[in-house]
């Protein structure tokens, strides 16, 4: 019995009830891409396979993680020591986690590279920072988990900027953590969002930015739209199936990554006190203020952007306001680069100083964040912010003053 | 509300300038050797005959050091067990709590990851230079962590060291006594060259308990990074034997 797919058999009969082929056919062996994919574009699959990790290590560091205050250390040097393997599976969900914020930092920075946020492909852009966003919430509780100083002393900072914010902050910090300080209502609380809510919320936003991504077809580091220029039977001239092509590319770059990844979960899983930051290595102690207070690595640069606005008007709210438009921003991202031209190949000069002075404000700020303050390092950080703001203020006129150069009718091989 | 974190400020004083410690002062680099068993085995016999009547291990279990640093379960019950332990329990001790706080101003903390969080060359650095200061309840201060409550417990093996001073002008011409390092004028039963390695076996013992793990994950590593070489190569000529109709 023959079905719209043309398949018999077994699959036949799935494909009568479940869209399996049709579906392997969308999004995989006729899921056309652009042929020239280069580097950057090895990172959104690679934060599938992190995202796996993190899930899969995740599951079984479940089965042995106990969430109360009075048991989580322990039950977290039980794991690294009584469980089998379970010092692997710990090192990876750790390691995981920078790993995660890596790949997709790379992979924005691919998109503002190429243009990938432009016109038709917004909702892809804004669906990926929702996930950064989930990402950063996800990072953040679970960074709790191990009940260590800098977990607990990173999460009473964090909550407490939300008592920052007037009338409502002081209640609304208190209804974050369940009491009146980081508390063992509060691991419970953040061990439920981070191993259940954000997980789930992580998972379906996946979908929907690739369910985004197959409708309107992948960018490329040329930024022209392969689907203008199609053979007779409708293919795109510059595009190859998904499967096998790119599933065979991304396996290199699956195992490129996974290199890397071994020799830091392998020989140096604290990464120098960055992955794993040694006061965390003390237990938490709510009588005991660490003398330097430092968050994870990926999200100093937002930590140096909060420090760097001073108080005013008898407020702490303002760093906390910047620090939240840093992300908002990005948001508006499609609207504010007005260059009808998505790939940095083809824009002018000034994109690119904007672009690099971007990276370099975040990277210097990242650096910064990291480090206790003094004036200078503050002052620093204060013109970094600028600069990052800055960016998205002159995207909007960059078009005005910019020579661009002709873009191309087909894909080229750099 | 208020009441209460300033309640927490109090609290946290004595905490703060405990914590401060261990800034400034250089430390010595420890010249341990994690697969050196025979050093790991002196550590352990040091670590539980000077350091465990106030420091436990509460993570590390007896038969799983027996079987890393090279002993019998046996060996292990009949010589490094003081508590009556079961070999397969963790290294617990019977201090409580609540009353060494009484004594010492503070918990002895647990030493279980302690080289992973204060490093190897710090405990190594500080267990070198406690110095005699009548001025502290136990008559003894320490170079890498200024006014440790803990009294110098290994003084009978190394002696008891004097501080020694460097005299420092500032800017202003207003001179500062920093400690430069301690000497040792009257040795304890052992010379200045045995007291150094028996403090490397102790660091040497804590770096092993800080995660015990670390041996097999590196010896493991290694066949791991082989297999991924190998597996990229694979990968590489897939890649290329499928692309080759691609132009």
């Amino acid at each position: 019995m023959a079905n719209t797919q043309g398949t018999t058999g077994l699959l036949g009969w799935i494909d009568e009830r479940f869209p399996l082929t049709k579906m392997m056919r969308e999004h995989l062996t006729e899921y056309y891409a652009p042929k020239n994919f280069n580097f950057w574009y090895f990172f959104g699959s690679l934060a599938i396979l992190v995202l796996v990790n993190q899930i899969l290590t995740g599951i079984w560091l479940t089965m042995s993680y106990k969430p109360a205050a009075a048991d989580a250390f322990a039950s977290v040097e039980y794991i690294m020591r009584d469980v089998n393997w379970g010092w692997l599976i710990r090192y990876l969900h750790s390691t995981g986690a920078s790993a995660f914020f890596v790949v997709v930092y790379l992979h924005m920075f691919r998109a503002l590279l190429y243009g990938s946020y432009k016109k038709p492909r917004e909702l892809i852009w804004i669906f990926g920072v929702v996930i950064f966003l989930a990402l950063m919430a996800e990072a953040f509780m679970g960074y709790l988990l191990p009940w260590g100083q800098m977990s607990y002393w990173g999460a009473q900072v964090i909550i407490n900027l939300f008592s920052a914010i007037p009338v409502i902050g002081p209640d609304l910090s208190v209804w974050i953590r369940g009491d009146f300080v980081v508390s063992d209502a509060t691991l419970n609380r953040f061990f439920s969002l981070h191993v259940i809510a954000l997980p789930l919320v992580l998972v379906g936003l996946v979908v929907a930015h690739i369910l985004a991504l197959h409708e309107v077809g992948s960018n490329n580091p040329d930024g022209i739209e392969i689907k203008k220029l199609k053979d007779d039977k409708g293919r795109p001239l510059d595009g190859i199936p998904f499967h096998p092509y790119y599933t065979v590319k991304d396996l290199v770059g699956v195992a490129a990554f996974l290199i890397f990844f071994a020799a830091i979960v392998f020989f140096m899983p604290e990464m120098g006190g960055y992955f794993l930051e040694h006061p965390n290595f003390d237990p938490a102690d709510p009588m005991k203020t660490p003398p330097h207070i430092a968050p994870v690595w990926y999200f100093t640069p937002f930590y140096a952007m909060l420090r760097a606005v001073p108080s005013f008007a008898g407020t702490q709210v303002w760093g906390v306001l910047v620090m939240g438009a840093a992300i908002v921003i990005l948001f508006f991202l499609p609207w504010l680069d007005r260059s009808l031209v998505k790939s940095i190949r083809y824009r002018g000069l000034l994109f690119k100083l904007a672009l690099l002075a971007f990276v370099v404000s975040f990277l210097i700020l990242g650096y910064l964040g990291a480090l206790p303050t003094t004036p200078e390092r503050t002052s620093l950080a204060q013109i970094c912010t600028f600069i990052y703001f800055a960016f998205f203020f002159v995207l909007p006129i960059l078009p005005w003053f910019e020579k661009t150069k002709p873009v191309p009718e087909r894909v080229t091989w750099k | 509300m208020k009441k209460i974190i300033i309640a927490l400020l109090f609290l946290a004083l004595p905490g703060l300038s405990l914590a401060t410690g261990g800034e400034g002062y250089p430390l010595e680099k420890a010249p341990i050797d994690p697969h050196d068993k025979a050093s790991l085995q002196r550590g352990a016999k040091l670590f539980v005959n000077y350091c465990m009547g106030c420091h436990s291990l509460e993570h590390q279990r007896y038969n799983r050091m027996a079987r890393d640093i090279g002993l019998t379960e046996q060996q292990v019950q009949d010589n490094l067990i003081f508590t009556g332990a079961k070999v397969g329990e963790t290294m617990k001790n019977a201090m409580p709590k609540a009353d060494a706080k009484q004594w010492f101003g503070v918990t002895p903390p647990d030493l279980s990851v302690i080289a992973r969080a204060r490093g190897v060359d710090y405990l190594y650095t500080y267990l070198l230079t406690f110095y005699q200061d009548p001025t502290r309840p136990f008559g003894v201060n320490n170079a890498a962590f200024p006014n440790a409550g803990m009294p110098h417990v290994l003084w009978e093996l190394q002696g008891m060291p004097r501080p020694v001073y460097a005299v420092h002008k500032d800017a202003e011409g207003k001179e500062a006594k920093i400690l430069k390092g301690v000497e040792i004028t009257q040795p304890g039963s052992m010379s200045p060259t045995e007291f150094k390695g028996a403090i490397t076996d102790v660091v040497n013992f804590l770096a092993y308990v800080g995660e015990p793990a670390k041996l097999e994950r590196q010896r493991l590593g290694v066949w791991v990074l082989l297999f991924l070489g190998l597996l990229f190569v694979v990968f590489y000529l897939l890649k290329k034997e499928y692309w080759k109709d691609v132009h």
